[in-house]
């Protein structure tokens, strides 16, 4: 029986009915390729930007009034600000929504950024649990509730990514004048991930962390944290557009990244920004100056 | 949750990515692993071993070397894949090909000396035994293409770093989970996990009805 069935080998006829399975699915593939290619908008940019303007929802609330005013579609990336002005560096993206002052200060002076203007900003708070192991809640000086939790050692989290939350951070930790590590404080924990998760893990384990406000209130439901220290005018959290200089980076679709600068910075895109709302909270206060040397 | 056609849309983003980066894998992938299995060379233990070891390889690891290549700063960045499905499916087909070309090896292997005998003394010329030795490891083969989608579409790392996670665009069900995780979304990030069991287990199950009918 076995010697019937291998002799004639049944090679072609076999072969036959999987390479039009093949075939087929090789057809789909390639149909479904050429309509993703097709279905590409003409005009996009991709923004890097970081994790709180994608947690707290302004991009999806933002971007697609922008594509009806002008026909551009924004794709953002949302990474911590350092690796976001990374992107930029390497041309990867045309443009940059952060918010660390002096990464893109150093971003610009390196000459990769064609301008950059200030768009809006919002607040830093320190959270934490209601038990409040440190006692820092109604503090209103971020330095010295820091150095309540160091002395305390009560537990923080940091998001140790080196985004605009971590600098300011790590600012805040510099002007207490201790700089806590993992290696040597079993107290200081570091994510490594986003705002939200990081945010998550904090109120898991009953620790502090430092926050924009946005993504607080965003996650504010389903978080066992509450506001320990806000009004602190260090913890004014900025946020700058970046358009990506096209000398540096040929490829980088400047007149889209730059005609999305100016619409943010319009009347129009700085009203929309200061309508933004979640659960009664303005979460971005729109703080553009016109007239500033470099801005878009 | 009441975004079906974004839903719909990361759904046939996931189909796309991951379908073409297994038919790319098996392209590849089953050639080269019916010529490692039935070719005697200089080498040939080395090789499959680097197969086997490539199935422990990383995603993330994967998705670092492809961002690397394909970014505009990088040395095939004219191309502008990066954050791109093209891109996502040049990351998984480099954690593909291994995979297929590993379980195809072994597959082909596992016949091959049981064959060669036989077929020789039924009068085969060498061409026709290796043919009929493929053909006898078509199920071992089709097991290596589902193992190689499986990978493709459970795997996260490589399609985060090299897709971007852009909404629309280059996001799947694992990044989706991913992004509705860490917005604390868990009942989202949940319903994303079904439809992505819902898929693997329909597309498995098509692969293993190909594969009952291959052996009957």
């Amino acid at each position: 029986m076995s010697i019937a069935r291998a002799s004639p080998l049944p090679w072609p006829g076999f072969i036959s009915k999987w390479r039009l399975a093949l075939l087929v699915a090789t057809a789909l593939a390639l149909a479904g390729i050429a309509v993703s290619v097709e279905s590409r908008p003409t005009v996009s940019l991709v923004l890097a930007t970081t994790t709180s303007t994608r947690d707290t929802g302004l991009l999806d609330y933002l971007d697609p009034i922008f594509q009806v005013d002008t026909g551009i579609q924004v794709q953002y990336v949302a990474v911590g600000t350092g690796l976001a002005l990374d992107m930029a560096r390497r041309g990867d993206a045309d443009a940059a929504m952060v918010h660390a002052p002096s990464l893109e200060e150093a971003f610009m002076a390196e000459g990769h950024g064609l301008c950059r203007s200030p768009l809006m900003y919002n607040r830093f708070l320190i959270v934490g649990p209601a038990s409040d192991p440190a006692g820092i809640a109604g503090t209103a000086n971020a330095t010295a509730a820091f150095r309540r939790i160091w002395e305390t050692n009560s537990t923080f989290v940091s998001r140790g990514d080196n985004s605009g939350t971590n600098v300011k951070e790590l600012q805040v930790w510099a002007l207490v004048g201790y700089r806590p590590s993992p290696a040597n404080d079993a107290w200081y924990l570091e994510s490594g991930q986003g705002m939200g998760a990081t945010l998550t893990l904090a109120s898991e384990k009953g620790a502090y962390t430092l926050t924009d406000d946005g993504t607080f209130y965003a996650l504010l439901s389903s978080l066992h944290l509450r506001i320990e220290v806000q009004g602190d005018p260090f913890l004014a959290n900025h946020y700058h557009i970046l358009v990506v200089n096209p000398a540096e980076h040929p490829n980088v679709k400047a007149g889209a990244a730059r005609a999305y600068a100016q619409w943010l910075v319009s009347e129009r895109g700085l009203a929309l920004i200061a309508d933004y709302e979640i659960a009664g909270h303005r979460l971005f206060t729109p703080e553009y100056q016109p007239g500033l040397p470099g801005e878009c | 949750m009441t975004d079906w056609p974004a839903v719909l849309q990361i759904v046939v983003i996931t189909l796309l990515v991951a379908g073409t980066s297994t038919l790319i894998g098996a392209a590849l992938g089953i050639p080269a692993g019916a010529f490692v299995a039935l070719k005697k060379f200089r080498g040939r233990n080395f090789v499959r071993t680097l197969a086997f070891t490539f199935y422990g390889f990383p995603p993330v690891l994967a998705g670092l070397l492809v961002y690397l290549l394909l970014s505009r700063s990088g040395p095939l960045g004219a191309l502008g894949w990066l954050f791109t499905p093209m891109g996502m499916i040049v990351a998984q087909s480099v954690l593909i090909v291994p995979i297929v070309m590993g379980v195809t090896i072994s597959a082909v292997m596992a016949v091959e000396r049981r064959l060669h005998d036989t077929a020789l003394t039924l009068g085969a010329d060498e061409r026709q035994w290796r043919a009929t030795a493929i053909h006898e490891a078509r199920v071992g083969v089709v097991t290596a293409v589902m193992v190689g989608f499986g990978r493709a579409v459970s795997e996260v790392g490589a399609v985060l770093i090299v897709g971007g996670n852009i909404a629309g665009q280059t996001r799947v069900l694992t990044t989706a989970i991913v992004l509705e995780t860490s917005q604390a979304h868990y009942v989202e990030a949940s319903v994303f996990g079904v439809i992505l069991f819902v898929i693997a287990f329909a597309i498995f199950a098509i692969l293993q009805r190909l594969q009952r009918e291959g052996t009957v």
